[in-house]
């Protein structure tokens, strides 16, 4: 049984488990995403858990419609929720700032990950969207908290009618930690969408009436809501003079810094950060004389104290970005040696130490890459083949994008989801060359289409590889348009790739299959030379997919060996199986490793064959 | 347990070692022994065979997810070069170091130009005390596979207490956590890694 749905008092959760643990204690009825890490695990959970509990849920084609059609359901009265990665927040804001001003009960779950472990596009603090767009914040610090504010969340959206923001961070989404269970609560099934709901009135009137409303909203919720909540909270209110203010998991570092020192500090922690709480942040700052502000990852608490300080205590030295890093995530180090220098202490020991001597240690890192087998690594070989390594390349987001590292560096720019062909098409515009585009498949029915669009109809000069290996695999196998089963496993029509390119007047369309080299080359070649915009969508299932499939069925994924050894073999090493291998002259193939493809049978036929 | 009563544990290898698992199942088996638990780890790029580090704290009450540098108990590595990675956490006073000390890198197309030698020497510099052993070539006597190093280890480190639960919560846990399909495979992993460390 999945540990959201165990019926105990208490369980190991992740955040992100934690989030829906706490949707269903208040009934969830809906829930939508695009799939985002360190976000995924929230649509993960509920793919596999919605349907036993008559919750709807999907994967939607990107997040701006996963927003959207979550909206839908909380204007019709049930209790909705969208969950997305940072980036997934910047697609659908389009949609969000109005649906603020729409009194629409949503909540909104966003994943921002400092550090960029799983983001190559930017670090993001999306608290800076509460700003802009009025909408109430929380920051949850460990997975009961995640699973308490969600809870909380759900009860300010349906009593302020308005949506609220659930902000998380890698290592909330992404720590497992203890969380007490309350009770399942049933779910709605069927809303009812009241016509007389004003949500269509027009003209810039209602539109200015609407953004008073809000503010007013806002004043409210502050008298209210921040008066009374206990997710800002003091601790230690004593009489020293050195004062913390944290929010998210920064507050727990803050704790052990402050434990480590041995002087109980006073803490502000914050956890409902937007509208800011400034009653109690004018009690807790008052007497200080020096405050120490700790959060992931832009300065943004720090700019609010800043203001409220000017009236009430002018005099306060506050210390923030100064002091740690506005660049990658907290550490609780950071936090103990900022702390350490306000209020003059040594460092321990083994800090000390440790900062001297690794800091002299080079140690190599290891590169993620494709796994053995990936159909994206024969659709590199083949374009690599067709048309050589000199032609513009355009990556895009998705496992594919290690096709910009060694041995292919088949990818001069990699910018967005979707922003490969509208890149391109400009490039091709400007300097009369043809560029060739690698978009996944989940990509491009994400935000690749009005952009496919886009080229036929100002007659653009690239060619679009599509790699289509039937799912979203980067951020951990969810169905997409092109799949043909739903976020609840049910059965749906299965787009095909090629039909939705032909409609958007494409054309030169190819279909290859990536796991046939040699008629893959030629057609890829035939491809290029088109004139105009034409597109080749490169058939081959994630092989990481397949090998589970395989072994589900309780079939042994096929093994293949050199038998012959020859020098040509080292043409391999640009190939970059990591199966395949040198040692001490001989060329191998690892059978651990091997995923068996036959794509270096295709390449050396007669030095490789199937092992029996 | 140093360090008011919070353990420090860090486990280091590359994605597809089985990483996420390890720290799942031993931070399980800190609750079902009646601890306070986190368990950090990462998802998505670093899965794809690069360098992964998982931290699990366990005692009283446990704040940080994250081990501040210099101060982790134990440091389990399943590959050496990872091991080293992580001696950011190392205490030359207290961290033990147990590390499988094969060199491999998957994705390398040939494992040359590498000193691990010199990579041992350079982890023993940052421990109190450091333990080798072979996971793979043991493990090799047993199963079909050279997988599973992560179950070795931990069995291997529960055995030789450097891990302080009780080898019966961490069974417990694998048995819950497993595919059943992989249990009986884990098992023989565990039995032979636990003989190994009596003998060791
Ligand atoms: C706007 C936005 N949403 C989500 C993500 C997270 N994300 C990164 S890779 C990826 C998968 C792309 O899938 P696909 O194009 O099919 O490529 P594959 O990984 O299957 O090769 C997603 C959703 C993102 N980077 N940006
Ligand atoms: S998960 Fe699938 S698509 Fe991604 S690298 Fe592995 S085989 Fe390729
Ligand atoms: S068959 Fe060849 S290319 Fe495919 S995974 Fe095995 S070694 Fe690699």
């Amino acid at each position: 049984m999945d540990p959201v749905l165990k019926n105990t008092k208490k369980e190991l959760l992740l955040g992100n488990e934690a989030i829906v643990r706490g949707a269903l204690e208040v009934g969830l009825s809906f829930a939508t995403t695009y799939p985002g890490t360190p976000a995924s695990e929230v649509g993960n959970v509920l793919a596999k858990i919605a349907k036993k509990l008559g919750i709807y849920f999907e994967f939607s084609t990107n997040e701006k419609v996963a927003l959207e059609t979550a909206a839908g359901a909380a204007f019709s009265g049930l209790p909705a929720m969208v969950s997305l990665k940072h980036y997934g927040l910047n697609v659908a804001l389009d949609s969000l700032l109005p649906l603020i001003y729409l009194e629409c009960p949503l909540v909104v779950v966003v994943a921002d990950d400092p550090g960029s472990w799983s983001s190559i596009q930017t670090e993001q603090d999306s608290r800076w969207i509460s700003r802009l767009g009025h909408l109430p914040t929380l920051e949850p610090s460990d997975s009961q908290e995640a699973k308490e504010m969600t809870k909380y969340a759900f009860k300010l959206t349906k009593k302020y009618k308005i949506p609220v923001l659930i902000r998380l961070t890698t290592r909330v989404c992404h720590t497992r930690s203890l969380v007490k269970y309350g009770k399942i609560f049933p779910t709605k099934k069927k809303g009812n969408f009241y016509k007389t709901k004003n949500l269509s009135a027009t003209g810039s009137l209602p539109t200015i009436e609407r953004h008073k409303n809000l503010l007013s909203k806002i004043k409210e919720i502050e008298k209210s809501e921040l008066l009374k909540t206990k997710l800002n909270k003091i601790f230690k209110d004593n009489s020293n003079k050195v004062g913390i203010i944290a929010s998210g998991v920064s507050y727990y570092y803050a704790k052990e810094a402050i434990n480590e020192i041995g002087i109980n500090l006073p803490i502000l922690k914050i956890g409902f950060s937007y509208p800011f709480p400034k009653d109690i942040t004018k009690k807790f700052i008052k007497n200080l004389e020096k405050v120490l502000i700790v959060e992931e990852t832009d300065a943004i608490i720090e700019y609010e104290i800043r203001q409220i300080a000017k009236n009430v205590n002018p005099k306060l030295k506050i210390y923030g970005k100064d002091l740690l890093p506005q660049i990658g995530e907290m550490r609780p180090e950071y936090v103990l040696v900022a702390l350490s220098k306000i209020l003059n202490k040594s460092l321990p020991k083994n800090l000390v130490n440790n900062q001297k001597y690794f800091k002299l240690q080079k140690i190599e890192k290891r590169l993620p890459n494709l796994c053995p087998g990936c159909p994206h690594r024969a659709t590199f070989w083949i374009v690599k083949k067709a048309l050589g390594k000199n032609k513009i390349f355009a990556g895009d987001i998705g496992c594919y994008l290690l096709g910009a590292l060694p041995p292919y560096k088949m990818a001069d720019y990699i910018v967005a989801m979707g922003a490969s062909v509208g890149l391109s098409h400009g490039v091709s515009k400007s300097t009369g060359k043809k560029p060739v585009i690698f978009i996944g498949d989940s990509t491009f029915f994400h935000a690749g289409i009005p952009a496919l669009i886009n080229t036929v109809f100002n007659k653009s000069d690239v060619l679009i590889i599509i790699l289509d290996n039937r799912i979203t695999a980067m951020t951990g196998h969810q169905p997409h348009p092109g799949t043909g089963i739903t976020g609840l496993g049910e059965k749906t029509k299965a787009l095909k790739i090629e039909e939705v390119v032909q409609s958007c007047g494409v054309d030169s369309v190819e279909v290859i299959n990536v796991y046939n080299i040699n008629e893959s080359i030629v057609k890829v070649k035939k491809a290029y030379q088109k004139k105009g915009i034409s597109v080749v969508v490169a058939k081959g299932e994630c092989r990481l997919l397949t090998v589970r499939k395989l072994a589900r069925i309780g079939v042994r994924t096929p093994k293949f060996e050199i038998f012959r050894q020859s020098p040509n073999l080292e043409i391999l090493k640009d190939f970059g199986c990591p199966a395949i291998r040198k040692h001490k002259g001989k060329y191998y193939i690892d059978e651990n490793v091997c995923w068996g493809c036959g794509v270096c049978r295709q390449i050396f036929p007669k030095n490789i064959r199937l092992k029996k | 347990m140093s360090n008011k009563n919070t353990f420090n544990l860090i486990i280091a290898g590359y994605g597809g070692q089985g990483v996420l698992t390890m720290a799942k199942i031993i931070a399980y088996a800190a609750m079902f022994a009646g601890y306070d638990v986190k368990q950090a780890e990462l998802h998505g790029l670093a899965q794809r065979g690069g360098s992964l580090i998982c931290q699990v704290r366990f005692g009283k009450k446990v704040y940080s997810p994250l081990i501040r540098q210099g101060n982790a108990d134990l440091i389990i590595g399943l590959e050496i070069l990872e091991t080293l990675h992580a001696c950011y956490y190392a205490d030359k006073n207290k961290t033990i170091i147990l590390a499988n000390s094969e060199f491999y890198n998957p994705y390398l197309f040939e494992q040359k130009g590498i000193d691990s030698q010199k990579i041992i020497k350079d982890i023993k510099s940052f421990g109190l005390k450091t333990e080798l052993i072979s996971a793979s070539k043991i493990i090799k006597k047993v199963i079909k596979d050279t997988a599973m190093i992560n179950t070795f280890m931990t069995s291997y480190a529960v055995e030789k207490k450097l891990l302080p639960i009780r080898e019966k919560f961490i069974l417990q846990a694998m048995k819950e956590k497993f595919r059943k399909i992989f249990w009986e495979d884990n098992l023989k992993v565990f039995q032979i890694a636990k003989l190994t460390a009596k003998n060791k």
